[in-house]
């Protein structure tokens, strides 16, 4: 661990090389490359301090008595209190607003690493359709970036934090460099066999958890509880693979609690640093910067961005074109669970494993014979996971149909691990009725505008959905199980979760080939400020049915590295 | 897992590093860290322990007392295990309601309702009823499948009634030991699924 990470910035008149705003996994990122590469670096974070492999953080090795709370939540715990976050669906006094008609959810984490503390560790590439949709089925746009510019990238974060999976040769799925993945659970053994009776392709998942000992790294030791934060630091955190060694350099300075308002500009138009409001003590505060990175959530650089307005920058930066805040997606979801009774009374065993699947399913289907654009893969959840608050919640929709007493009890026990469920992330096409921009008059405690979000989705969209509710429902069945919901309607969306419930909201500050319709050029530099980046899921194009996050991170690498090359050669 | 399992636990972690040849340092570190949190959680639990004679915050004392029979029925003692209460299950009620105030009112309503329907049946509260009464208002609201329409809103109580005793009692030592959750451990090769249990797969699948 770190000792005091957190210093004061340095008050020499000397501004620093590079500015970089928030320390989630891009900014962490950002920050080990830029390090690594001899770069003066200040990391500014709205959050407080959060280290993993510390118990004044991680929850780790509690068990459900340990708490009078069982694992409940928390207000700033909204997924329960040993989750290691510090955040959610609101923070008090960090408003946004929606138009009138639209849900919208938005995660936000205030913590050093963001959500990388506590995130699933899916850990998926794009493939190289996903980089030219456009040109496959005229739908969205096409990346200025191919899979084959991205694949070093992803090759080297595959090797610095390590990840889990298996060599398949799948077309859209491209391997990685792979430690060997964790043998499936019993009730992911059943799901595979009926998967492989239906021809749905089921593989091992891919996870940024290492299974041998990986750059000093201790491997995992399998207690399930990825969420809490590792204490042994054997999964991918920003903080402690990323952060905390980039503070060994002794070039990155740390600032913590450092809300970061607007981005400084000259009369040049090029940005000279960040205002920030030092959260301890409300006040407001500058930051000088060669360069500055943005990478404080796709949503928020968006947010930053259209609030650094100057006269040169009339709209907000990296907006010239108008698009800043556009093109916004999120993944499409739906969950399916069902009673699989051939799963009663399992042989207990310690069914842990990793704090998340060890398998799952990509995206299978040709679309040209379905009624739906893009794909979707499947992830798979049940088993004998440790007991916290809401256990079993709703025996009475098991065969016995409730009831109290000793055969209660009995039923608790037998059906404990019988349950399996399934969820959907699928790709949404970007639209033009999906969008953020600031509000008109709501501002957060510190007086900064907010964000105001305008969301729809499509039938591209409800039709995906509609064809997961089937698929699980058909996989639940071939289990012999019963599913516990009705088939939602039309009008029920199918199950679509809210626009930004899958929290994997992306865009905003798009990349693209013309500045004429992108606020960021292939290396995710602004087009109307060259000494301006941003390092997060904000120069997204497309959403694609993966994750996003270690795309985020290649792309990361990719602009660091693109960074150090043009300062080598005296551009920035 | 008792203390002893958890110390084990870590010089597992350690052991099993060690093979591996994980730096020291950080190896240390890890484990200095997880000693910290075990130090940490004895203290929580000798300062946790309840004393004899527990005074609701939530609850008023009738209804407590209520509260104390109403979750031995739903979970009884058993060969196995303990009742709700051996389990802590109402002090913990009556945290969640102080905790998580949108808890109190269909709590409150809820045991209104079952002992006004006593009364209506059989002329006195629940705490008063027989064993056999109980039981006989027990049958009307425990099944919803078969529940009349006009019991609705007291089958949802017991629902979540017994939904929270659940939350209660199977997050207990008591209840966790019951059911044979024997995770959070370390394990140093993930095997997957044992040898019986593989077994027990393919004797259990679905013809
Ligand atoms: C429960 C959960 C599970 C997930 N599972 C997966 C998964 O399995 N696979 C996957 O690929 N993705 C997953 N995600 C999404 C993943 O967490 C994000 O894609 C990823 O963390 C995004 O990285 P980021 O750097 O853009 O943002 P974040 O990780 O959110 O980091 C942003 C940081 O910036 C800080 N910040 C915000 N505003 C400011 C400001 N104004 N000034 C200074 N700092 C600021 C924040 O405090 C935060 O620390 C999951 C997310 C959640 C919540
Ligand atoms: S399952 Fe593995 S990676 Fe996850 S917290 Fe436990 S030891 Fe760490």
């Amino acid at each position: 661990m770190v000792q005091t990470p957190t210093r004061p910035p340095q008050q020499s008149r000397e501004p620093y090389d590079v500015v970089i705003v928030g320390s989630g996994a891009g900014g962490g990122m950002a920050a080990y490359e830029l390090t690594k590469a001899g770069a003066r670096v200040a990391l500014l974070e709205a959050g407080g301090h959060w280290d993993n492999t510390s118990s004044q953080y991680s929850a780790m090795l509690k068990m459900p008595y340990d708490s009078p709370r069982r694992g409940a939540s928390t207000p700033d715990r909204p997924f329960g209190e040993w989750d290691a976050n510090i955040g959610g669906w609101q923070i008090p006094g960090e408003p946004y607003t929606k138009a009138e008609g639209t849900k919208f959810d938005w995660w936000r984490a205030r913590m050093l690493g963001g959500r990388t503390n506590h995130w699933g560790r899916i850990s998926l590439r794009f493939g190289p359709d996903d980089f030219r949709r456009k040109s496959l089925d005229g739908m969205g746009d096409d990346w200025p970036i191919t899979y084959d510019d991205l694949k070093p990238w992803y090759d080297e974060v595959d090797r610095l934090i390590g990840i889990f999976g298996s060599v398949e040769g799948l077309p859209n799925e491209p391997d990685g460099i792979f430690h060997a993945p964790p043998a499936p659970r019993y009730y992911e053994r059943r799901v595979k066999e009926a998967c492989d009776r239906m021809q749905i392709t089921c593989i091992p998942a891919r996870l940024s958890i290492i299974t041998k000992p990986h750059n000093g790294r201790a491997p995992c030791h399998y207690c399930g509880q990825c969420n809490r934060g590792c204490m042994t630091n054997s999964n991918f955190s920003s903080p402690n693979v990323l952060i905390f060694p980039a503070l060994r350099t002794g070039r990155l300075t740390l600032v913590t609690n450092a809300m970061a308002r607007e981005v400084s500009t000259g009369e040049d138009g090029r940005a000279t640093g960040v205002h920030y409001i030092d959260k301890t003590t409300g006040e407001d505060k500058h930051i000088r910067g060669k360069i500055v990175v943005l990478a404080a959530s796709a949503l928020e650089t968006s947010r930053i961005l259209m609030n650094s307005k100057s006269s040169r920058h009339p709209q907000g930066l990296a907006n010239a074109s108008g698009v800043l805040g556009k093109y916004i997606t999120d993944t499409t979801g739906t969950d399916v669970a069902g009673f699989i009774p051939s799963l009663v009374d399992v042989p207990r065993h310690n069914a842990d494993g990793v704090g998340g699947n060890h398998i799952m399913m990509p995206w299978w289907l040709d679309n040209k014979k379905l009624d739906f654009p893009r794909g979707y893969h499947i992830e798979v959840w049940g088993g004998l996971g440790m007991p916290t608050y809401g256990f079993m919640g709703g025996i009475e929709r098991y065969p016995e149909g409730g009831g109290y007493g000793t055969d209660l009890k009995q039923q608790y026990r037998k059906y404990w691990g019988a349950t399996v469920g399934f969820s959907g992330r699928g790709e949404m096409i970007p639209n033009d009725k999906s969008f953020c921009e600031l509000d008109p008059t709501v501002t957060d405690k510190w007086g900064i505008p907010v964000l105001r979000f305008h969301w729809e989705w499509r039938d591209t969209e409800y039709l995906q959905v509609k064809h997961m509710q089937e698929t699980f429902r058909a996989i639940i069945a071939e289990m012999g199980g019963e599913v516990w919901s009705n088939m939602p309607t039309r009008e029920q969306g199918y199950g679509i979760a809210n626009g930004g419930a899958i929290i994997h909201e992306l865009g905003g500050a798009r990349m693209g080939a013309s500045e004429r319709d992108s606020a960021l050029n292939s290396n995710c530099q602004a087009w109307d400020c060259e000494n301006l980046f941003v390092a997060d899921g904000a120069p997204f194009v497309s959403q694609a049915d993966k994750n996003p996050t270690w795309t985020i991170m290649a792309l990361s690498m990719r602009t660091s590295a693109y960074i150090t090359q043009q300062r080598r050669a005296g551009r920035l | 897992m008792s203390e002893m399992n958890r110390r084990d636990m870590l010089a597992s972690i350690a052991a099993g590093a060690a093979a591996l040849s994980i730096p020291r340092e950080g190896l240390e570190a890890a484990a200095a860290h997880a000693h910290e949190a075990v130090a940490a959680e004895e203290q929580a639990q000798q300062q946790g322990q309840q004393p004899a004679a527990y005074v609701p915050k939530q609850f008023t004392a009738d209804e407590y007392r209520l509260v104390r029979l109403l979750v031995d029925y739903v979970i009884p003692r058993d060969a196995r295990s303990g009742s709700a209460t051996q389990a802590g299950v109402p002090q913990f009620m009556d945290f969640i309601l102080g905790e998580y105030p949108g808890n109190r009112t269909w709590m409150k309503d809820g045991i209104a309702w079952v002992n006004a329907e006593c009364r209506r049946r059989f002329g006195q509260g629940f705490i008063s009823c027989n064993d056999a009464q109980r039981r006989e208002l027990l049958d009307a609201i425990a099944y919803p499948r078969r529940a009349r329409e006009q019991d609705r809103p007291v089958v949802e109580f017991f629902n979540r009634f017994r939904n929270l005793t659940s939350s209660g009692f199977w997050t207990s030592r008591m209840g966790i030991a019951d059911l044979g959750y024997i995770g959070n451990r370390p394990v140093m090769e993930w095997v997957g699924t044992p040898p019986n249990v593989l077994a027990w797969l393919e004797r259990s699948k679905p013809s």
